[in-house]
């Protein structure tokens, strides 16, 4: 017995020996490290790339991927929520940086200020000041956004637009004088699909009504909702939707790209991730299989929604999440799981030769146009603002009563604290 | 005392383990909703490390039941009046708040979904149980074939369902045919038809308890002619011409108006449910027919009493059991309607929305646990209504026999 434990003491140092010039760099790093999130089916791979990457640096770290699926993680939020309340975080968890973040988490105090690791890692320059001061606080900073995307985009079909002899319009009163014209020709001006949709659709014209610094002062509680510019957005927003489908509540967003891309519809109006469907999934060229303008009177704004991971307080194993939340941030960790989620990345300094011609035109914009927060997905309002706007959309949807809605919106935006 | 048996001490001893875990899991829990829901444990505080939770009574209640905004809303509200002068609408009651309003059109949603379902399932599954128990050719087979969608979750038959109502879907059957196609937008229609005012619940709830009597009269006027006339039929005429008459004088039940009605767009959900369950129903009664002893049936047309009147005076009077019990399967199963719902229209669509899907996104997506802990309590005094007057009516039957 002697001699076997003598041999294994023997063997464990002999071991320790060769693996510690491998592991020199990951600062003896070991345990596990939970990460959750929502992404399994189409973003899966993704995910796995960043989760290899990581592996590659830390090999002595376990990584368990908990993924709750389910659309924009509703589930997820769900099960996050009773483990926080429960007393058993996560090591690190995806969130929709911003206000989805703020109003839930760092309200609660629940998070841990992340502005030492964004010094240390120097991503205060490498991120857009725009972003990072929609990311935080004045108490501090408390996600790494993993990739962008954008809000504001309109999407069309250019050969059919051709045939049909239109063009993608810049402004929603060139939208309203061209889409009579389309209905003539039996052609849906502008599609739309299920309530959140609307939202989406809403938050883009509303943006071109109001125009960036009204549409932040909205959020800060300093604009009023019954003012006649938010009430003229309502209006307009009202507008529009005469030109859309009136099965919209039963589709899926894919289903109403779908009706672009075979020329149902002239336009739908949906975030970038319609990009990734259309070339990933239908195979379609950027550029020619399908064409995108910035969203009518909204050309130099970029309205944009990322995905992030906080670090929760009490997180088991801290150093673990920290490396992880470092990865995420790094140039290879954001240029490994982009190209593949079909966003961007959320540094300045990404190598666009990896991404897509749809991608590099939106990096582009990403660095030079104003940034903005998206409503829909969680940037500028917290999640009891975003749960009761779905009935106010509802509401309008079923009323189109401008006034009512703006009085609606100004109650909940009170009762949920917005700009406070 | 000393007479409790060895084998009482044993009975004990066996269902002790389950009836304290079934005492926390389901009453304790139970308990805890109704604490909660009368608290303020709402989104300022939901998720923080140790919340100040304080009792507040009804106050949830009330945020359910009245569309008026809370003092401090109003406060706020008035504030900004000030600060914004000219642009903001000068009378702030005005303001009132979504949320109350979204939350009784899916009661009265609720209320629909059950009568119909109800209504549809029993129905189609007793034509169809008569149909077999005339032992038709392949009847193993059809039992089956009916019986099947029963084996699928809400959430698969929500998906077949969304697909079947797409607009693509079963509206193109006519064409096959050389018809148009049908119109109707299953579930994104916003019409609205049977509208009322919640203002005016009171007249409404006396028209249909004026029209449940004057029915029930007719049904019993020819066995038990006087009685039925002085108890049933004759209140339900004077009940129903007074509200007709006398019906404005009758105070309102809230404060504020609000139309209310049967959403078009709730049919294709009900449709899906009544597929799902009918075969359930079904067996139900086809078991209970092949329970008739054949003497009755034999006796039955030894009297005369053709397919029909066999049926309608003699074997389903018979099945009244098996009746009320899939009335009370049925309708609590109304309530929990949640998984075919979010399969087919999602968490936002209001038109055909349920207290229940309305109860998670308030406490899960919108933090206001004390709120959905209301919305639950009021479903569980909903699906009580049913369940009790069951269970006291089994327990008095147990008594009398024993």
């Amino acid at each position: 017995m002697k001699l076997v434990a003598k041999l294994s003491l023997v063997l464990a140092l002999f071991s320790l020996l060769i693996a510690a010039p491998v592991a020199g760099q990951a600062d003896d790093l070991s345990g596990q490290l939970e990460i959750f999130s929502w992404w399994a089916g189409d973003e899966g791979p993704a995910l796995e790339a960043l989760i290899a990457l990581y592996s590659s640096l830390y090999p002595n770290v376990e990584v368990i991927n908990a993924t709750v699926t389910g659309g924009s993680g509703v589930n997820a939020k769900a099960v996050l929520k009773t483990r926080m309340l429960g007393g058993t975080p996560p090591d690190s968890f995806q969130v929709h940086a911003g206000q989805e973040l703020i109003g839930t988490w760092v309200k609660a105090e629940r998070m841990e200020d992340l502005t030492f690791l964004y010094e240390e890692e120097g991503w205060m320059d490498a991120f857009p000041q725009d972003l990072i001061g929609l990311l935080g606080t004045e108490d501090g900073i408390w996600s790494v956004p993993v990739n962008i995307h954008r809000s504001n985009i309109m999407w069309y079909n250019p050969a059919k637009l051709e045939e049909w002899g239109v063009e993608a319009p810049t402004t929603w009163a060139e939208f309203l004088e061209i889409a009579p014209t389309l209905q003539e020709k039996g052609v849906l001006p502008l599609s739309l699909a299920a309530n959140w949709t609307a939202n989406h659709l809403w938050e883009s014209v509303a943006l071109g009504a109001l125009g960036p610094e009204k549409w932040n002062a909205l959020w800060a509680g300093e604009l009023a909702w019954t003012s006649p510019e938010v009430v003229a957005a309502w209006d307009l927003f009202g507008q529009i939707l005469q030109y859309t489908n009136e099965d919209a509540a039963g589709l899926s967003w894919q289903q109403a790209t779908d009706m672009v891309v075979d020329g149902r519809a002239a336009f739908n109006v949906m975030g970038d991730w319609a990009a990734g469907y259309m070339a990933t999934t239908l195979g379609l060229e950027p550029g020619t299989g399908f064409g995108w303008v910035a969203s009518p009177d909204t050309g130099g704004e970029f309205m944009f929604l990322a995905d992030s991971f906080g670090l929760p307080l009490g997180s088991p194993n801290r150093d673990n999440a920290i490396a992880w939340l470092k990865v995420l941030g790094s140039k290879e960790g954001s240029d490994a799981f982009n190209p593949l989620k079909g966003s961007i990345s959320a540094r300045l300094d990404s190598d666009m030769s990896l991404y897509n011609a749809y991608s590099q035109s939106a990096a582009a914009d990403f660095g030079s146009n104003v940034i903005v927060g998206s409503l829909a997905h969680g940037v500028t309002a917290n999640e009891g603002f975003m749960n009761d706007f779905a009935t106010v959309m509802e509401m309008f949807l079923a009323s189109r009563d401008a006034q009512q809605a703006a009085m609606a919106a100004q109650a909940i935006a009170i009762q949920n604290g917005i700009g406070q | 005392m000393a007479s409790i048996s060895k084998d009482r001490w044993l009975a004990i001893a066996t269902l002790m383990p389950s009836i304290i875990l079934i005492g926390i899991f389901v009453y304790g829990f139970i308990g805890n909703t109704f604490y909660v829901s009368m608290t303020d444990w709402n989104e300022e505080q939901a998720l923080s490390f140790d919340p100040e939770i304080n009792y507040t009574g009804l106050e949830n209640y009330r945020y359910l039941f009245s569309d008026s905004l809370s003092p401090e809303v109003q406060e706020m509200l008035a504030q900004m009046q000030e600060t914004m002068g000219d642009d903001f609408p000068d009378d702030i009651s005005m303001f009132t708040d979504p949320l109350g309003t979204r939350f009784r059109q899916d009661m009265v949603n609720a209320v629909f979904y059950s009568v119909l379902l109800l209504a549809g399932a029993v129905g189609l599954g007793m034509f169809l149980a008569i149909l077999l128990d005339r032992r038709p050719r392949g009847i193993g087979i059809l039992r089956t074939v009916f019986l099947y969608p029963m084996a699928l979750s809400f959430i698969v038959t929500g998906t077949i369902w969304n697909w079947l109502l797409a607009p693509q879907g079963l509206n193109q059957l006519p064409t096959a045919v050389g018809l148009d196609p049908i119109q109707f937008d299953w579930l994104s229609s916003r019409d609205q038809i049977l509208t009322f005012n919640w203002q005016r619940l009171l007249p409404v709830l006396l028209y249909i308890l004026a029209a449940v009597l004057i029915v029930w009269g007719l049904m019993r006027l020819r066995r038990k002619g006087a009685k039925a006339l002085y108890h049933l039929l004759l209140p339900g005429v004077v009940i129903g011409a007074s509200t007709w008459l006398f019906g404005g004088f009758l105070p309102d039940v809230l404060m504020m108006e609000e139309p209310h009605g049967f959403n078009l767009a709730t049919l294709g959900i009900i449709m899906a449910a009544v597929w799902q369950y009918s075969g359930y129903t079904m067996a139900l009664y086809l078991a209970g027919f092949h329970g008739i002893s054949l003497d009755i049936a034999e006796a039955a047309k030894l009297d005369g009493a053709g397919p029909f009147g066999y049926y309608r005076h003699v074997a389903i009077p018979m099945l009244k059991p098996i009746t009320i019990s899939a009335v009370i399967i049925l309708s609590h199963i109304s309530l929990k309607m949640f998984d075919l719902i979010y399969a087919m229209t999602g968490w936002d669509t209001a038109t055909t929305g349920h207290p229940a899907l309305n109860m998670f996104t308030t406490s899960f997506r919108a933090n206001n646990f004390a709120k959905g802990a209301a919305i639950a309590v009021v479903l569980f005094l909903l699906a009580a209504m049913f369940i009790i007057p069951y269970l006291v009516s089994s327990y008095r039957k147990k008594k009398g026999v024993a």
